[in-house]
Formats: C-alpha cells, sequence, structure tokens
C-alpha cells in the first residue's frame, strides 16, 4: 500500500531550463505569483 | 526545506525547492519530520514502534516507508536542495523591458473609500486627468520598451478610471490599431468602483477587457461602513445592481468582485458568501494594509480568526464544488501544473522594472501603490526613464535579496512580497510585511488542500 501521494506539479529545477519567456501575465492590486499561470505550459 | 501541516483531514508535506506537493498518512508524516530532525533510521523505527503499536504497525510497514521516502528523495522531490542561487546572479543582469503599465486615468473618484490607500483617488495630490496624448506617449514607450514580449499588459485604474471613460476608449482604440504593425497584443484591464457601469459602458468593457475588477466589500452594512459616497452615504444600493447587470451580459469573460476586510469585518467570509447570493463567483477578498492607529487596521491579536475565516472558506469551495456549484476565489487559485517558471517566482510582480505606473501628468512610478511619493518618480513620459538608480535598486528587489524569506517554505510562492507593502510598512523596499507574510502563508496552505482535496475527488469520480 503507497502511504505517500504526490500531486502533479510543475518541476522547478526543470522550469530553469524551459522558463524565463516573460509572457506570462504581470485581481488583488495589494497582496504573489502563486496565483500565476505560464503561457508556454498551457498553450 | 520542507514543510508539514495538518488541514482539514489531510497530512501535507511541501518540498520547497522541487514544488513538490505530497499528501501522506500519519505514519510517513512522522517518519518525514524525523527525517528532517536528522534522526537516523534505528531511531526512527523504534520511535515509530512505539508509537503505533497499538495501530497494528509493523517493523516492514515502516521499512517500506522508508524506501518510499528515499525513492522520493532520489527523484529530487523531497528534501531538495537549492539550485537556484546562481540563477539569481543572473537575473541581476537581466534585460529591462517593460511588458506591464498601470495608466492612472483619473486621479480623481465619485466615491470617498475611508481606507483607500489613494487617498480617495488623489494619491496626495489634486484632482486630475490623463489627456488621451499622455496616455498615446505612455502606450508608445511600452511598446517601444516591451523587446521581444509580445504579450503587452495594459491597466486601467485610478481613483474611478470611468471618470475619463473617453479617454479610455480612444486609448484602447489607439492600442489596436498598432497592435498588427508592431507584433504586439495588449490585454487590457480595468478597474472600476461602479458607479458609472451603464449599458454603454458594459458593451465597450467586455469587447475590450480581458478582465475586469469590481470594488465590493459583500454586506451592505460591511461595504457602506467604508464604501461611501461623496454625500456620506453608503454605495451598495447604486453598485450593485450595476455589478449583477454586467456580470449577466460578461459570459465566459473573466472578472473579479474585488473586497478588502477591514477588523470591522473579520468574519469576512459571510461577505464572500453574500457575494455568492448576489450571483457572482469571481471573488477576491484582501486585507486591509493601513496605518497601525486606524480602527480599522487588523491587529496581531485577530490573526486566528482570519486563518480560521481561510479555512473555513475553503472548506466551503470544496463542499460546493462537490454540488456542482463552484465558486472561485483568488488567492486558492493555484495552478500546480502550469504555474509559473522558477524566474518568474524569484522575481516577483516585476514593480519598476518589468511593470510600471503612470499618473495622469505622465509620470513613471513604478507601480501604483507608488504613485505621487516624489522619491519614486522614475521619469515620464517624455524623457523615458530617468532615475535608473531606482530602476536597479528595484531590479535587486527579489526573494534572495530579503534576508527574512530564507528560511520560509513560501518564498516560491510570494516571490518575496510587495515592495510597496514593505516600503509602507518597514520604510524600505527591500524590508518584508511580516503580517502580510503570516497570512500569506495561511492562504497557500489553504490553496494547496483545497487542490489535494479536488485532486482526490476527481480520482474518486473516474
Amino acid at each position: 500500500m503507497k502511504r505517500i501521494v504526490t500531486l502533479t506539479t510543475r518541476d522547478l529545477k526543470e522550469s530553469k531550463k524551459n522558463g524565463g519567456c516573460g509572457e506570462c501575465q504581470t485581481a488583488c492590486k495589494t497582496s504573489g505569483v502563486a496565483n500565476q499561470k505560464c503561457e508556454k505550459v498551457n498553450k | 526545506m520542507i514543510h508539514q501541516y495538518k488541514l482539514n483531514g489531510f497530512n501535507i508535506v511541501l518540498d520547497t525547492y522541487s514544488g513538490s506537493v505530497h499528501c501522506v498518512d500519519d505514519l510517513s508524516y512522522d517518519i518525514i519530520a524525523l527525517y528532517n530532525e536528522k534522526k537516523s533510521k534505528d531511531e526512527i523505527k523504534s520511535l515509530m514502534l512505539d508509537k503505533y503499536k497499538k495501530d497494528g504497525i509493523s517493523e516492514k510497514d515502516i521499512l517500506d516507508t522508508f524506501s518510499e521516502v528515499d525513492q522520493l528523495i532520489e527523484s529530487g522531490q523531497l528534501f531538495t536542495d537549492d539550485v537556484f542561487k546562481n540563477a539569481n546572479l543572473d537575473l541581476k543582469k537581466r534585460d529591462s523591458v517593460i511588458k506591464a503599465m498601470c495608466l492612472h486615468v483619473a486621479h480623481t473618484c465619485n466615491l470617498n473609500c475611508e481606507y483607500c490607500f489613494a487617498g480617495q483617488g488623489r494619491y496626495h495630490g489634486k484632482d486630475a486627468i490623463m489627456s488621451f496624448e499622455v496616455g498615446k506617449k505612455a502606450l508608445d514607450f511600452l511598446v517601444e520598451n516591451s523587446g521581444s514580449r509580445h504579450n503587452l499588459e495594459v491597466d486601467f485604474f485610478g481613483g474611478e478610471p470611468l471618470v475619463n471613460f473617453n479617454v479610455v476608449k480612444e486609448l484602447v482604440k489607439y492600442a489596436r490599431s498598432i497592435e498588427k504593425e508592431k507584433n504586439k497584443h495588449f490585454r487590457f484591464t480595468l478597474t472600476t468602483n461602479g458607479v458609472l457601469l451603464n449599458d454603454d459602458v458594459i458593451d465597450f468593457l467586455n469587447k475590450e477587457m480581458d478582465n475586469v475588477v469590481l470594488s465590493l466589500d459583500g454586506r451592505k452594512e460591511v461595504n457602506d461602513l467604508k464604501r461611501k459616497r461623496l454625500d456620506g452615504k453608503g454605495s451598495y444600493d447604486i453598485i450593485v445592481p450595476h455589478f449583477q447587470n454586467f456580470v449577466k451580459k460578461r459570459g465566459n469573460k473573466e472578472y473579479y468582485m474585488r473586497g478588502t476586510f477591514t477588523r470591522n469585518n473579520l468574519d469576512f467570509t459571510n461577505d464572500i458568501f453574500h457575494m455568492l447570493d448576489l450571483g457572482f463567483t469571481e471573488l477576491s477578498m484582501e486585507p486591509v494594509v493601513s496605518k497601525p492607529d486606524t480602527d480599522y487596521a487588523l491587529r496581531e491579536e485577530d490573526l486566528d480568526k482570519i486563518y480560521e475565516q481561510y479555512e473555513i472558506l475553503a472548506k466551503e469551495m470544496i463542499k460546493r464544488r462537490r454540488e456542482g456549484k463552484p465558486f472561485t476565489f483568488y488567492h486558492y487559485m493555484i495552478d500546480l501544473t502550469g504555474g509559473p517558471c522558477i524566474y518568474k517566482r524569484i522575481t516577483g510582480c516585476g514593480s519598476g522594472t518589468e511593470y510600471l505606473a503612470v499618473s495622469p501628468n505622465g509620470d513613471f512610478y513604478p507601480c501604483h501603490q507608488f504613485v505621487g511619493e516624489k522619491e519614486f518618480l522614475m521619469g515620464n513620459v517624455n524623457e523615458g526613464i530617468t532615475n535608473t538608480k531606482l530602476r536597479d535598486e528595484f531590479k535587486l528587489c527579489n526573494v534572495y535579496s530579503r534576508k527574512e524569506c530564507e528560511n520560509c517554505w513560501a518564498k516560491f510562492y510570494c516571490s518575496g512580497g510587495c515592495s510597496a507593502n514593505s516600503y509602507h510598512t518597514t520604510g524600505s523596499i527591500q524590508g518584508v510585511y511580516e503580517y502580510g507574510c503570516k497570512l500569506f502563508r495561511k492562504r497557500i496552505e489553504c490553496a494547496i488542500m483545497v487542490k489535494i482535496a479536488e485532486a482526490m475527488d476527481d480520482a474518486n469520480e473516474k
């Protein structure tokens, strides 16, 4: 029986190679990047 | 670095440097915690046999769990090291391209909201309106300084931008006219208090705006306590029908109801639920950031109550999704698979570098929250960026430049926080607004728990 379930997430280490294009977006106007989406990955 | 917490029946383990999210049973949860304390496997085995004897956990169970944990470590999904510090050095040398602009088309407002960071929309100055000429120069500057970026963002802000609706329309028309020639795509957004939201305005916004942010604090008595008309009466009865009309016509295009909660409504989930009752489903509710001497400022003693509210909200979000009546709470909309790359996570919002605010007379500031503060004047639409020293200071603002962030598990979700909040609470853009950090960490814990619950629900449906 597996005791650990790992969710599928974007590999941050991998994103060092395929990230940084800057095409992503820069609601709240006051308080991170947690809610942002990557233009490339979501194409 | 890892972070472990229990919430809503889930045991959750986050791995900071890989971005991995694990949902584990009690035994694994304890074993991972002991790994983190550098205990030996013999010690861990002995401790676990003692603790779980009554639950029938055998030595084999413990060894199997060791094996699962070791596998995650080997595959780089648990206890991973920081491999990004060197990437941070490259970020300091990165090009200065601008891709987003906040156009303050009106420094005046038809409401008089008590907590407004912009001082009733005037930003500590006099009433002012942006001319088409100034706006056009700002858009030209954006295009010319955006390098190879294709997507450009322009937010119409104020004050109340609809006070200057004709200029908004002219600027959108101008931007659309140069898109093809310049190989750019403009994404427009607008933030409004709703007073002037008539059918003509709605039709225009629905055609041209990628996102519209509608300001409403929730229940009538809560909204009207802070969001008052110029005659001192509340705004709720005017704006709610306007917003409902807007949302009815909006179709599938993006919008957000955006509220502010203060010490006067620490039960702010009731305001969110009220917005749901009004028919709004895309919701955002922000903690007020204010000077500590106001009667509505959030205090240290309010934290437990706020944490509880965030948990209530997360559970309600899961419940309504199961009932087929989902809603969106902006801060819980984390995209685990398609979220930002590490560069974005390190640099954050890009204020003062990728993002500029433009005042009605054409002055540049690092972002909308610095407008009107002379020490943050960066240049203007005629001369461009003249204060390159300030731009370089903002360029160095990132998650690795704040020592307080070094041991924070949430740093790749918040990117070191908001420089404006840091400045206004600590006096330095490199400071840390610790109260905001506490709220942010709680929201991320809840957001990830929601994602786990949704993943479990989806798996059970298959």
